[in-house]
C-alpha cells in the first residue's frame, strides 16, 4: 500500500489549478443526457393523479373510465378506498399510455370520491397548532455554568438561573425570528424511465444516489439489488431531494413489470413542488443577555416549525447557531401539518438555525449602538467548533472585500437617497463535509490509456472533473488523458451525494487507487531506469528519476511494460477512517450589502461576499461554482422563495414556476467568492463545500436590511410586503 | 388536428404528420430526438425549452408546432459549425457558466437571440433580456460574463 498523501502546493501540477469541467461541451451542445432525455423504444408515458385535498379519506376510486380512454394501457392505483391522504398532491393513481396526451386524458377520467378531514397548515402559529393538537415536543436542553444543588428541582433552578443571568446582563434582546418553508424545486423534476425485461430492471433515474437506489427498486419488485441497474449520467438538480427511487419511481417499475413495456414517468412541475421535497420552517422566540462588550452570556429560546405530515422541526442541537454561550436553555416544538414530508435540503437545519439565531447577534449590535462586525467578533469566544481564529481571519478578509469599514453605519443611521437606504450585514457558518464511502476501479492499459469506474454521480458539482484531476495529478497526465466512468450502480459503490461528502469520498478512492497503481508501475519501470521504485516520479507525461529528470521514459513506454495484461486496481475509502487526504468541519463568513426602498419595501442585492474554507481545493473553478450557487440559493430563500399554502384548505397555491418566485439574473447583484486556503487549511485535505455557502445568506441579508432600515423584518423571505409591514410597525 | 407539416429544423426540412396543437418542445424531443431543449415547467416560465424561431427566442413548450411550420427553427444542436462550437457555447464553456447544465441550452439559445438583435449588450441589457431564464443552480453571475465574452468573440475581438 502506498503512502497516501497530496502533493504540496508547489509540486501539484493539476490539483489547485482552475480546470474547466470535462462535461462542459456535452452540457453546452445538448448532448448531455439527463433522465428526462431518456426515451426507450416502445415506452409508455405515465402521468399521475395527485390528490386535490390536503387532508381527506378516499371513499371511492374508479379507474375504469380511464382504461376506456384510447391509448391508455394501464392504471396503477396507489391509494385505495379507505386511505387517509395527508397532503395535497399525494399520488393516488398512475396512468400509463401510448402518448402523453392519452395519459393526461386518462388521469382526468379517473373518478374519486373524498371525505374531507380537518386541515392544518399554519406552522407559524404555535397557539393554533396547540389548539389543533398538532404539536409534539422535539426536545430541548439546558446548560448553565452554575449547577443545581442536590435538592433543587432542575426546571425551577433553570428558570431562576436564566432570570438571574438576564437581570445581570448589561444588554438584553428579546425577539421573534422565522423562516418559512421552501421547496427544492429542481429544474429537472423527479422521475425515471424504467425497463423491466427478463427478470431484470434497468432504471434511468434522476438521482443523487446511483449506488444506493437499486435496492429500493428491488425490494418492491421482489428482485435482488443485483437484478437492478440504476443509471444517471446527468441530473438537473437534486439539492437533497433525490436520494431514493421514490414511490413513483417504484410505481413506474411495477407498471413496466406488468405491461412488459418501458415506462417513462417524470413529475409535472406542480407535483414536483408539492411532493418532491421541501425544507422545514422555523420560528423562534428568544431572550438573550450580553455583557458590556456584547458577549452573549445567556440564551433562552423556544422554536417551532414543521417538516410536514411526518417530519420534525429544525433540530434544537444547532440553536443557537455556532456561537453558543455558556448558559442557555433551548427547546423545540414539532408541528404536524398537512404538507408533504420535508426532505434533506442543502445543509439540513443549518440555514434556518443561522437565520433565526445570528439575526439575534445583529439585533444586539443595534440595541448596543455598535458595529455589528465588532459584536460578532466579540462573540467568537462562544464559537463551539474550535474555529474562532479561522472566523476572525475570514471576517477580516470578507470585510476588506466588502469595504465594510468604509461603508458601515449604525443601524438605520445611513444616508437616505430618495426613498433608498443601504445596509450591511454578516453571518457565519460551519459544516462537516467529511468524505463519504467510495470505491474506484482503475485500469491502465498497455497502450497507456487510463480508465476509471466509480458508482458516484455528478450533480453539476464537478465530480467527474475532480475524479479526472486526481488521477491525472497522480500519473503526471492531463485530465483529458483519463476516461472517467460514473453514474451506474454496476460500478464500484460510492456514497450518495449529500452533505458535501462526495468530493472527499471520490478524491480518497481515486487518489488511493491511483497511488497503488503507480507504485506497481514504478516497480516495472525501475529496472529500466536503473533506479529504485521509490526514486521515481510521474511528471508531465513521463516517469523519471527524482533529481535526474533526463533519466526518464514516457508514460506510454512505461505502460507498454505491462505486456498483455492491463494493470487493474480497486481501492476504497470507508467514511470515518482517519486519512491525510480528507477531513471535515469547515468555516465560512459571508457579508451582504443591500439597498432597501422604504416606499415599496423592495430589497435589492448590491454586493455579496463569501469567504469559505474547504480544506484543500482540488478544482478552484468548480469549487467557486458551488459557492456562487449556494449564495444564489441563499438569496432566493432570503428574498423570494416561499411555499404559500391556503390556511383553510391547505392548497399549495404557488406550485407553478409562474408564482413560485426564484431569483433571476438581475436579482443577485455582485457576488465575490474567496476560497480560503492557507496552508493550515490545505494540509487538512479535501472537505466538501456543497452545503456551507448556502447557510449564511439569509441571516446576512436580514442583518443588512436591519442595518439599512433600523428595523428587523422578522420572517424570511423578506418580501416587499413584509418589509413594509415592519416599517409600519415601527412608525 | 393531425396534419402534414413541414418543419425546418437546424436548416433541414422535414415532413411530419403531427397533431398540430402539440408543443414544439415535445415534437423536437420525442419525434426528432433533439433533447437540447428541456422541460422545466411546461408553461413558459423557466426558459429551459428556448429555441430560435426565425432567429427570435421562443419558449418551445408553449409554442404549438402548427404555428411554426415552414419557419426556421434553430435548436442548440444546430449551433455548431464545421465541428466547431458556436462562440456563445464556447463562451459558456470558458466562463464555466453552468453547474447541472439543465438550464444551459435554453440560456445559450436566449443569449444567441439577444446577440443577434444587439451584438454588444451591456450587463444590464443581458440581465433584462434573459430575465425569464431560471437557473436553480445559481450560475447567474457567470452567465452574464459568458454572454459578454460571447459578444466579444462574435466581434472577433480578443475575449
Ligand atoms: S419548459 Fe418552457 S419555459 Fe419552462
Ligand atoms: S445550471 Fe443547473 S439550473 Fe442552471
Amino acid at each position: 500500500m502506498a503512502n497516501y498523501a497530496w502533493p504540496s502546493r508547489d509540486e501539484a501540477q493539476v490539483i489547485g489549478k482552475k480546470t474547466s469541467r470535462l462535461d462542459g461541451v456535452a452540457k453546452s451542445t445538448g448532448t448531455a443526457k439527463y433522465t428526462y432525455d431518456v426515451n426507450l423504444k416502445g415506452q409508455l408515458i405515465a402521468k399521475a393523479l395527485g390528490c386535490p385535498h390536503a387532508h381527506c379519506r378516499i371513499t371511492k376510486i374508479d379507474t375504469s373510465p380511464a382504461l376506456r380512454v384510447p391509448g391508455v394501457v394501464h392504471v396503477e392505483v396507489l391509494r385505495d378506498a379507505g386511505s387517509e391522504i395527508e397532503w395535497q398532491g399525494e399520488i393516488l393513481a398512475v396512468v400509463a399510455a401510448e402518448t402523453e396526451g392519452a395519459a393526461a386524458e386518462g388521469v382526468k377520467a379517473i373518478r374519486v370520491e373524498y371525505e374531507p378531514l380537518d386541515v392544518f397548515v399554519k406552522d407559524y402559529d404555535l397557539e393554533a397548532a396547540e389548539r389543533a393538537g398538532r404539536t409534539s415536543s422535539g426536545g430541548g436542553r439546558v446548560q448553565t455554568e452554575r449547577e443545581p444543588g442536590p435538592n433543587d428541582d432542575e426546571d425551577k433552578f433553570a428558570d431562576a438561573e436564566i432570570e438571574r443571568l438576564l437581570k445581570a446582563s448589561k444588554y438584553v434582546v428579546e425577539g421573534f425570528y422565522g423562516i418559512d418553508p421552501i421547496t427544492h424545486c429542481c429544474l429537472e423534476p423527479h422521475g425515471s424511465t424504467v425497463e423491466f425485461k427478463d427478470g431484470k430492471l434497468l432504471a434511468y433515474l434522476s438521482t443523487q444516489n446511483v449506488s444506493g437506489t437499486d435496492d429500493g427498486f428491488a425490494r418492491d419488485l421482489n428482485l435482488t439489488a443485483s437484478d437492478v441497474e440504476v443509471r444517471c449520467d446527468y441530473i438537473g438538480g437534486g439539492f437533497g431531494s433525490k436520494f431514493a427511487p421514490d414511490y413513483w419511481g417504484v410505481a413506474a417499475a411495477r407498471i413496466s413489470q406488468k405491461t412488459g413495456r418501458p415506462v417513462k414517468f417524470m413529475l409535472d412541475r406542480d407535483l414536483e413542488l408539492k411532493l418532491a421535497g421541501n425544507r422545514p420552517s422555523a420560528y423562534l422566540k428568544v431572550r438573550v443577555g450580553a455583557d458590556e462588550n456584547g458577549v452573549i452570556q445567556v440564551w433562552d429560546s423556544h422554536h417551532w416549525g414543521t417538516g410536514g405530515a411526518t417530519g420534525g422541526a429544525v433540530s434544537q442541537n444547532v440553536v443557537p447557531y455556532v456561537l453558543v454561550p455558556k448558559n442557555y436553555r433551548r427547546r423545540v416544538t414539532n408541528i404536524k401539518t398537512n404538507a408533504a414530508p420535508a426532505r434533506a435540503w442543502r445543509a439540513p437545519n443549518h440555514p434556518q438555525a443561522c437565520a433565526i439565531s445570528q439575526t439575534v447577534i445583529d439585533d444586539l449590535a443595534r440595541v448596543m449602538g455598535k458595529d455589528s462586525y465588532d459584536v460578532f467578533l466579540a462573540n467568537l469566544v462562544n464559537a463551539t467548533n474550535g474555529k474562532a481564529d479561522v472566523y476572525r481571519e475570514q471576517m477580516r478578509i470578507a470585510a476588506e472585500l466588502m469595504g465594510w469599514k468604509e461603508k458601515y453605519h449604525l443601524h438605520g443611521k445611513g444616508p437616505r437617497n430618495g426613498s433608498i437606504v443601504e445596509g450591511l450585514g454578516m453571518a457565519l457558518h460551519t459544516w462537516g463535509g467529511a468524505a463519504n464511502n467510495s470505491s474506484c476501479t482503475l485500469r491502465i492499459r498497455p497502450d497507456g490509456s487510463v480508465e476509471s469506474w466509480c458508482g458516484t454521480q455528478d450533480l453539476g458539482t464537478g465530480t467527474r472533473t475532480v475524479c479526472a484531476m486526481v488521477l491525472a495529478e497522480t500519473f503526471g497526465l492531463s485530465p483529458a488523458d483519463v476516461r472517467v466512468n460514473i453514474g451506474s450502480s454496476k460500478y464500484p459503490v460510492s456514497g450518495a451525494s449529500g452533505g458535501s461528502t462526495t468530493v472527499g469520498g471520490v478524491s480518497e478512492s481515486h487518489r488511493r487507487a491511483a497511488q497503488d497503481a503507480l507504485e506497481k508501475l514504478f516497480a516495472l519501470v525501475a529496472p529500466k531506469l536503473e533506479a529504485q521504485a521509490e526514486q521515481l516520479e510521474a511528471v508531465g507525461g513521463r516517469i523519471r528519476v527524482k533529481g535526474a529528470p533526463q533519466r526518464s521514459i514516457s508514460w506510454k513506454e512505461a505502460c507498454a511494460l505491462l505486456g498483455d495484461m492491463p494493470l487493474e486496481v480497486t481501492q476504497s475509502y470507508r467514511s470515518g477512517t482517519p486519512s491525510p487526504l480528507s477531513s471535515s468541519q469547515v468555516a465560512g463568513v459571508q457579508m451582504a450589502h443591500v439597498a432597501v426602498d422604504l416606499e415599496t419595501g423592495v430589497v435589492r442585492m448590491k454586493k455579496f461576499v463569501a469567504v469559505q474554507d474547504q480544506g484543500l481545493v482540488i478544482n478552484p473553478k468548480t469549487c467557486a461554482s458551488q459557492i456562487y450557487g449556494g449564495v444564489c440559493m441563499g438569496i432566493a430563500g432570503a428574498l423570494f422563495e416561499q411555499r404559500i399554502m391556503d390556511p383553510e384548505t391547505g392548497a399549495f397555491v404557488n406550485c407553478e414556476l409562474s408564482d413560485y418566485r426564484l431569483p433571476r439574473l438581475g436579482d443577485v447583484g455582485e457576488i465575490i467568492v474567496h476560497l480560503y486556503e492557507p496552508d493550515s487549511e490545505r494540509q487538512r485535505g479535501v472537505v466538501g463545500n456543497g452545503e456551507p455557502p448556502v447557510i449564511s445568506p439569509i441571516a446576512a441579508i436580514s442583518n443588512a436590511i436591519c442595518n439599512a432600515t433600523g428595523v428587523r423584518v422578522p420572517v424570511a423571505p423578506y418580501t416587499p410586503q413584509r418589509v413594509l409591514e415592519a416599517l409600519q410597525r415601527r412608525a | 388536428m393531425r396534419r402534414q407539416l413541414e418543419l425546418v429544423v437546424n436548416g433541414e426540412a422535414r415532413r411530419l404528420e403531427l397533431e398540430d396543437q402539440r408543443s414544439l418542445l415535445s415534437v423536437l424531443r420525442d419525434d426528432l430526438g433533439l433533447y437540447g431543449a428541456k422541460y422545466g415547467c411546461g408553461e413558459g416560465h423557466c426558459g429551459a425549452c428556448t429555441v430560435l424561431v426565425d432567429g427570435v427566442p421562443r419558449r418551445s413548450c408553449t409554442t404549438q408546432v402548427g404555428t411554426v411550420a415552414g419557419k426556421e427553427i434553430t435548436t442548440v444542436e444546430g449551433l455548431e459549425h464545421d465541428g466547431k462550437l458556436h462562440p456563445v457555447q464556447q463562451a459558456f464553456l470558458e466562463e464555466e457558466a453552468f453547474q447541472c447544465g439543465y438550464c444551459t441550452c435554453g440560456m445559450i439559445m436566449g443569449a444567441c437571440g439577444l446577440l443577434r438583435r444587439n451584438p454588444r449588450p451591456t450587463a444590464a441589457q443581458i440581465r433584462t433580456f434573459l430575465d425569464g431564464h431560471l437557473c436553480r443552480c445559481g450560475t447567474y453571475q457567470r452567465i452574464v460574463a459568458a454572454v459578454q465574452r460571447a459578444s466579444r468573440l462574435l466581434q472577433g475581438a480578443q475575449p
